[in-house]
């Protein structure tokens, strides 16, 4: 239903996309999941036509981007990173307008805008302004505008970013109804939280290129059977600790260093054995423990594994470099 | 559906849109309303009095309208680059919507402005001694003549919107070149009196043409010093104002559609 190849794009001497595919089948969520600056947004631009790609192609419900732009955009629905609604028009005018420059006449228009009002349980504010809305009630306003014309495929860039965790579950709820109906979701965001509960397939994407992909349950599989983390006490003794989670794991498995949590963290087999053994080396050298656990990998560690960075690194660095997003 | 009754019908949507926030958002219209009224003011009765007294303001309002409706381009200017900075805008372009919808949606609906402006000058004309001396015929002529030149103009901001891409820029691109637009002309004072190259500027603006066939239209002679203004404009105000309209629209209304393609296409 989405399928992308080797599509590039730049701006300027950035390659904002460098050769990225990717493909969804009908009815699934696709995740796409990176770092700000990683390209997710440009992928979104160039599947909803309003960007052109350098090279390669994309196509959506089987038409091109490049070939048939207006088909590709009567099958899509698009919710952005900002909010699309008109804050002067009420509830039900966003969706009627919309309604109405998707084709269809006034009656089906607004007949669609009440029943979609209804879905989102906004009838109650259906003549209020949009501009008088929560965040969470602006960005479900804006869901339904992008279903309005029935798309078989709804992109949504980022569409929890910016909303309190109240909104952020309601938005979860709209996506996991939308794939009930059949529709086809490409969603990205840089919540690895967010990927692991909606999307079937996740593609993680860095420097504009895929750099895994599979389920989240694949994802986490490759990422070691287990995670062992220890908190130190003191930020001085991070390097050493490190030293001895090396040792205790094996030669294979670096640790990774977390110095704003004192945190160092490395993907291991061996269970409770191991942990019990790290516990008392770190002991045996005098360096005092805050906290020590065993647990199962989570995407944050598939993404740390990556890339080599948190996803919080890698934004703050991207935003020091003045990469567009 | 063909390409021109689906613009025609995605740009009445956005026009709705538009009118309803102007509707919507307090003070917006305050200085299309208020502009005309303080010129007709600030003109009639400070220099009034010693350009020709009653009969110069009842020759005013024919430059007051051509000057009010030049300046509503610049409201097209700043809504339309409003518009561009919004995250609407994505969502249009992504509909599978008519491309110059988004631009004629907001020059037709700028028009509501300029009828407004239009409504309120003439209200104050009529306050301040200005009369329809001729009929209703080329009254309604003239009107007519009026919301086209303002239609034309628009047109111009949308260029201006498009180029500037930011709203503050917008905003001081879309000052800046309507005063010596609307006062080196034939609006408030004779071409005659004006020196050398400025008199030729100014016979050949459109804005001289316009306030001149509104008031050739609405009937309402030049003050007795002002002189029999001279050359083929002003012998053929209307004729001329009606081209020049067409003319501006011609060469604004392709760019600007081209202008928004291209962002949209980066």
């Amino acid at each position: 239903m989405i399928r992308v190849e080797n599509v590039t794009k730049s701006f300027g001497s950035f390659k904002a996309l460098d050769g990225l595919s990717l493909h969804a089948r009908e009815g699934t969520v696709l995740g796409l999941l990176g770092p700000n600056g990683s390209g997710k947004t440009t992928t979104v631009k160039v599947l909803t036509t309003l960007l052109s790609p350098d090279g390669g192609d994309a196509r959506v419900a089987g038409h091109s981007v490049l070939a048939d732009p207006d088909l590709v955009r009567r099958n899509l629905g698009l919710s952005g990173q900002y909010a699309a609604v008109d804050e002067k028009l009420t509830a039900f005018e966003n969706l009627h307008m919309v309604g109405r420059l998707y084709g269809m006449n006034r009656r089906n228009a607004s007949a669609r805008a009440n029943e979609l009002l209804e879905n989102f349980r906004l009838t109650e504010v259906s003549g209020k302004r949009s501009g008088t809305f929560s965040g969470g009630m602006r960005r479900r306003l804006d869901l339904a505008g992008a279903i309005v014309a029935r798309p078989k495929v709804v992109v949504l860039d980022e569409p929890t970013t910016g909303l309190d965790p109240r909104g952020r579950l309601d938005t979860w709820d709209v996506v996991s109804r939308l794939v009930a109906d059949g529709t086809t979701v490409l969603l990205t965001t840089q919540y690895l939280e967010e990927a692991d509960r909606l999307a079937d397939h996740i593609a993680v994407i860095n420097h504009g290129r895929v750099i895994a992909e599979g389920t989240s349950m694949e994802l986490k599989q490759n990422a070691g059977s287990e995670r062992i983390d220890v908190v130190m006490r003191n930020s001085a003794d991070l390097t050493a600790a490190a030293a001895v989670l090396e040792q205790a794991a094996g030669p294979d498995c670096r640790p990774e260093l977390d110095p704003q949590n004192l945190r160092v963290s490395v993907a291991a087999s061996g269970g409770h054995h191991l942990l019990v053994r790290i516990l008392s080396e770190l002991d045996a050298r005098a360096l005092p423990v805050e906290e020590a656990s065993l647990r199962r990998p989570t995407l944050d560690d598939v993404f740390l594994q990556l890339t080599g960075h948190a996803a919080a690194e890698n934004e703050a660095a991207t935003e020091k470099e003045g990469v567009p997003a | 559906m063909s390409a021109i009754t689906a613009a025609a019908r995605d740009s009445s949507v956005i026009a709705r849109r538009n009118l309803l926030n102007v509707l919507r958002t307090p003070g917006a219209l305050v200085t299309g309303i208020v502009q005309p009224v303080m010129f007709v003011l600030l003109l009639g009765f400070v220099f009034g009095g010693t350009l020709g007294g009653d009969q110069y303001r009842s020759f005013l309002i024919g430059g007051i309208l051509a000057q009010t409706l030049t300046f509503n381009a610049s409201f097209t200017a700043v809504y339309l680059a409003k518009d561009l900075q919004l995250g609407l805008i994505d969502r249009f372009r992504s509909l599978p919507m008519s491309r110059v919808a988004v631009i004629l949606g907001r020059t037709s609906s700028d028009l509501f402005t300029s009828v407004l402006s239009v409504l309120v000058t003439l209200i104050c004309g009529l306050a301040i001694g200005w009369r329809i001396t001729t009929g209703p015929a080329p009254a309604l002529a003239a009107l007519a003549l009026l919301l086209l030149f303002a239609f034309a103009v628009s047109w111009i901001g949308a260029v201006i919107a498009l180029t500037a891409r930011s709203v503050e820029v917008a905003q001081s691109l879309g000052l800046v070149w309507l005063f010596p637009v609307t006062f080196v002309s034939g609006a408030f004072v004779s071409v005659n009196s004006l020196p050398g190259p400025l008199r030729t500027i100014a016979e050949w603006n459109p804005v001289t043409a316009v306030a001149a066939a509104a008031r050739e239209l609405f009937g309402n002679p030049a003050p007795a010093g002002f002189g029999v203004p001279s050359g083929w404009p002003a012998e053929n105000a209307v004729l001329y104002s009606v081209l020049c309209s067409f003319g501006i629209i011609a060469v604004f209304a392709p760019l600007a559609i081209a202008q928004y393609r291209r962002i949209s296409k980066r």
